[in-house]
């Protein structure tokens, strides 16, 4: 029976991950559906808790992912024309990069939870209902997303590992450029996150 | 027989223990055969269906008096629950992918494997795990779920049932059928054999690939719904909650997002199954192959379009109500063609009442009746006194059992002579059909009449006008049982002592009976040249 | 997919690609900042959806697959767009 080429099975693998890429987009969409729909009945609670938020540190994420895709990009080419070093480097100044998200992310929360802005406080009990809906869309939108990031930055970082370790090669990049797919869609998700939570008001 | 056809007969192929990587059951369980996973799909599968039946049993046995009989109104609740979820997420949705799809797709498509088989391990052990998490509930302090499979918002935020812990288990069912998803399409798109092209694919095949599309895109809807029942459970975040300003409806609008759909996942491969079948057995070729093509991609597409006509009393707008009313009836029509087609198919064919035809025909029966019955309920304004009637539960059970389940027992009755090379008692398969049928339609109809007449459905208590019709129904269950103990006990049978069933028992033209049965290890020692339609009865078939 | 391994993007294409997504998200900040009335919520999202065209061509090299791959992955977004889009029938209209 033949067998199929590495660059057959690799292209199996990379339809593989654009399926995997899909479902992701229709879970995050459920939370974009929730939010529009939301939005429409209470546009100016959204808008005002828009504003709420730290505009120049969801800028920052904004940078910080577009930078990460950036490198990631620029890894896989580096990989290909047998820049092991080059690659590596790259893929961890992605890594730092998800590092940073996390740590905005840890910043902007612990202004809001003192402030006493989180689900089934108080003090958000009390506010209106179109505020009480935003910020929880904003917690759990931003959680499930910042998770991916978290996933995203240790998948990359073993994609570091392996290219140091010789299993990832420049004649077989397809680990790093699934691994580099799943990067840009969580970086696809902020570019949308961003205006929606930060920018729209 | 000769020496070769002795050899033949007992080299049992996939099943030998030689071809195990590792010893005794650790050969199949951590297997990445294709064919070894499907068996292992098909019997959790199986043995999950059957807790299912026993708790439908237990259901009418209460509903076989007014009042109490045999359980408390909090006891029923618990039942019909798992009941519907054991059906639905433990049995129609992973099986008819995980065991036909994975036994029968790569042997349709001449590959020997799926895209990804590790990733087709992971698929079936995240199922059973899931399954495990889910009946597990029965036995926590909490109990399971009392909420009905659908979950619906606010009842499901707020029950000391175990809620959590339920949804964990859909979850990660949930997320094997995204796999078993991934790796169909795959497995068509890349995997197929030089000459397999698109036109010359068996119709199971289409069916498996558009069942495929929505296992990919719908099941996240499913997640994500989850997941916010769980943040509401834990974290009270408020986003269904009305005293927050948050709307139920719209958990009623995700919930049915994935699962309408989810309906088509249960159904589609059966109709792929029946596909197959009725061209075998009437020596025909399937009438309007594009059509039955065509038209199980615009059921999916089209019946992603149609979930809120679960929700028409709802107090969603009128606007809506409109909409999905039309959209509903859009999606019947790709469905009636297929029936059409059918029956145009056996239109001056040669019909043999083999087991497997019988089953194929009832299909075409009974989900006919379930169908008629969706307009009935899909048409809002007679929508209105049916909702959450018996009449949904009878639809229901007409199309997902008497249309995907009695696939399901088609499939059984066509393949395996192929899985073990033994056929099973025609005969006794005969009988068991007959009283299965009978048992289904005294258990079902009933059930129409009951809703038409009034009877709420996931009551355990109802007025003494409903007792007559409520016997028939139970009685029709045990009907039902007896009619599935003989068919299951007869394959059972069959597969140890049934007489040797040859490669090719039923003169089908699919590639899988060009190899010996049982299955062989290796599915195409080399690469299978196709030059004829799947259907294509006027040639004999191909020989490897 | 297509099967051949496509050639690596080049250094010059990525690094453009980045400089005009940075462009982008300097340009919706300026708008949000500005308070234009309606033009703040259409334009950055606007922008969004460019910046992830971009992102998915050219960082994700989606132009550089099977047509028919270009084709699922905006019926995958438009499946979404009509799940939202539908349950607005009921969501507007209320």
């Amino acid at each position: 029976m033949n067998h199929a080429s590495v660059s057959e099975t690799n292209a199996t693998a990379r339809l593989g991950m654009w399926l995997f890429l899909f479902t992701e987009i229709m879970m995050f969409g459920g939370l974009f559906l929730l939010y529009a729909s939301y939005r429409v009945r209470f546009p100016q609670a959204f808008s005002d808790s828009a504003q709420q938020l730290n505009i120049w540190l969801g800028a920052a994420n904004a940078l910080i992912l577009l930078t990460g895709s950036f490198c990631t990009t620029l890894s896989v080419t580096a990989l290909r024309r047998g820049s092991r070093r080059l690659a590596m480097i790259l893929l961890a100044i992605t890594v730092l990069m998800g590092g940073l998200f996390l740590f905005n992310h840890y910043l902007e929360w612990s202004g809001q939870i003192r402030a006493g802005i989180y689900p089934n406080s108080p003090v958000l009990d009390h506010m209106s209902h179109g505020e009480i809906l935003f910020f929880g869309l904003y917690y759990v939108t931003l959680g499930l997303h910042g998770l991916h990031v978290l996933i995203g930055s240790i998948i990359l970082a073993v994609m570091a590992v392996f290219i140091g370790r010789g299993s990832l090669t420049p004649e077989d990049t397809i680990k790093l450029e699934n691994a580099s797919l799943f990067w840009h869609l969580v970086d696809i998700i902020w570019i949308f996150l961003f205006p929606l939570y930060y920018l729209m008001h | 027989m000769t020496e070769t056809q002795l050899a033949a007969v007992s080299d049992r192929g996939f099943l030998d223990p030689k071809h195990s990587k590792y010893p005794g059951i650790f050969g199949w369980i951590f297997s990445t055969d294709h064919k070894r996973i499907g068996l292992l799909y098909l019997y959790s599968a199986m043995g999950f269906f059957l807790i299912g039946v026993m708790i439908g049993v237990g259901m009418r046995l209460e509903l076989l008096t007014p009042g109490r009989t045999i359980v408390s109104a909090q006891t029923y609740n618990d039942m019909f629950t798992m009941h519907g979820m054991i059906m639905i997420f433990l049995f129609l949705v992973p099986l008819p992918p995980g065991a036909f799809g994975n036994l029968f797709l790569p042997l349709h498509i001449g590959a020997n494997d799926v895209a990804f088989p590790r990733l087709n391990l992971l698929s079936w052990w995240l199922y059973v795990i899931g399954a495990l998490t889910i009946l597990g509930t029965v036995f926590t302090p909490g109990g399971p779920p009392d909420t009905g499979w659908t979950l619906y918002v606010p009842f499901s935020t707020q029950t000391p049932h175990s809620v959590t812990m339920a949804i964990l288990g859909i979850f990660i069912v949930g997320f094997s059928s995204i796999l078993t998803g991934i790796n169909m399409i795959a497995t068509v798109h890349r995997l197929r054999a030089p000459t397999m092209k698109w036109s010359r694919l068996p119709l199971f095949v289409w069916g498996i690939y558009a069942t495929a599309w929505i296992q990919v895109l719908a099941t996240p809807m499913l997640a994500i719904t989850l997941l916010l029942v769980v943040a509401e459970r834990l974290f009270h975040v408020g986003l269904f909650n009305a005293v927050k300003g948050g709307d139920p409806l719209m958990y009623q609008h995700m919930f049915w997002i994935y699962s309408h759909p989810a309906v088509y996942i249960m159904l589609l491969p059966g109709m792929g199954i029946v596909s197959e079948i009725i061209p075998v057995f009437s020596r025909k070729r399937i009438f309007g192959y594009w059509a039955m093509a065509i038209s199980v991609l615009a059921i999916a597409g089209a019946g992603s379009l149609v979930w809120a006509h679960h929700m028409f009393v709802s107090g969603m707008s009128t606007a809506a109500v409109f909409v999905f009313s039309l959209l509903t009836f859009a999606v019947a029509i790709p469905s009636a063609i297929k029936v059409f087609n059918w029956l145009s198919t056996m239109y001056k064919g040669s019909i043999s009442l083999d087991p497997p035809m019988l089953f194929a025909l009832s299909f075409i029966f009974l989900f006919t009746i379930g169908g008629l019955s969706g307009l009935v309920l899909g048409a809002a304004a007679t929508n209105v006194p049916l909702h959450a009637t018996d009449f949904v539960v009878g639809h229901f059970h007409y199309v997902m059992f008497g249309g995907g389940g009695v696939a399901v027992l088609g499939a059984l009755h066509y393949w395996l002579p192929k899985i073990y090379g033994k056929m099973y008692n025609k005969t006794a398969a005969t009988v068991g059909w007959a009283i299965f049928f009978i048992g289904f339609n005294l258990l079902y109809f009933s059930m129409l009449i009951l809703g038409y007449e009034g009877m709420p459905r996931r009551y355990y208590n109802y007025p003494p006008q409903f007792t007559v019709l409520n016997v028939i129904s139970t009685v029709g269950s045990w009907v039902l049982v007896i009619g599935l103990i003989i068919l299951l006990t007869n394959l059972i049978h069959g597969i140890f002592r049934g007489t040797p069933a040859g490669n090719n028992p039923w003169d089908a033209r699919t590639l899988e009976w060009t190899l010996p049965s049982p299955l062989p290890a290796e599915n195409f020692a080399t690469v299978p040249v196709v030059t004829h339609g799947p259907y294509d009865f006027e040639s004999p078939l191909e020989s490897p | 997919m297509s099967a051949e391994n496509h050639a690596p993007a080049s250094y010059r294409s990525i690094v453009l690609t980045y400089l005009a997504l940075l462009l982008l998200a300097a340009v919706s900040v300026t708008v949000s900042i500005c308070h234009l009335g309606a033009a703040n919520v259409w334009v950055p999202l606007g922008i969004g959806v460019l910046q992830a065209a971009l992102v998915v061509m050219y960082f994700m090299h989606l132009r550089k697959e099977h047509w028919l791959w270009q084709l699922l992955f905006l019926i995958v977004v438009m499946s979404l767009e009509m799940f939202i889009g539908l349950t607005f029938v009921d969501v507007l209209y209320r």
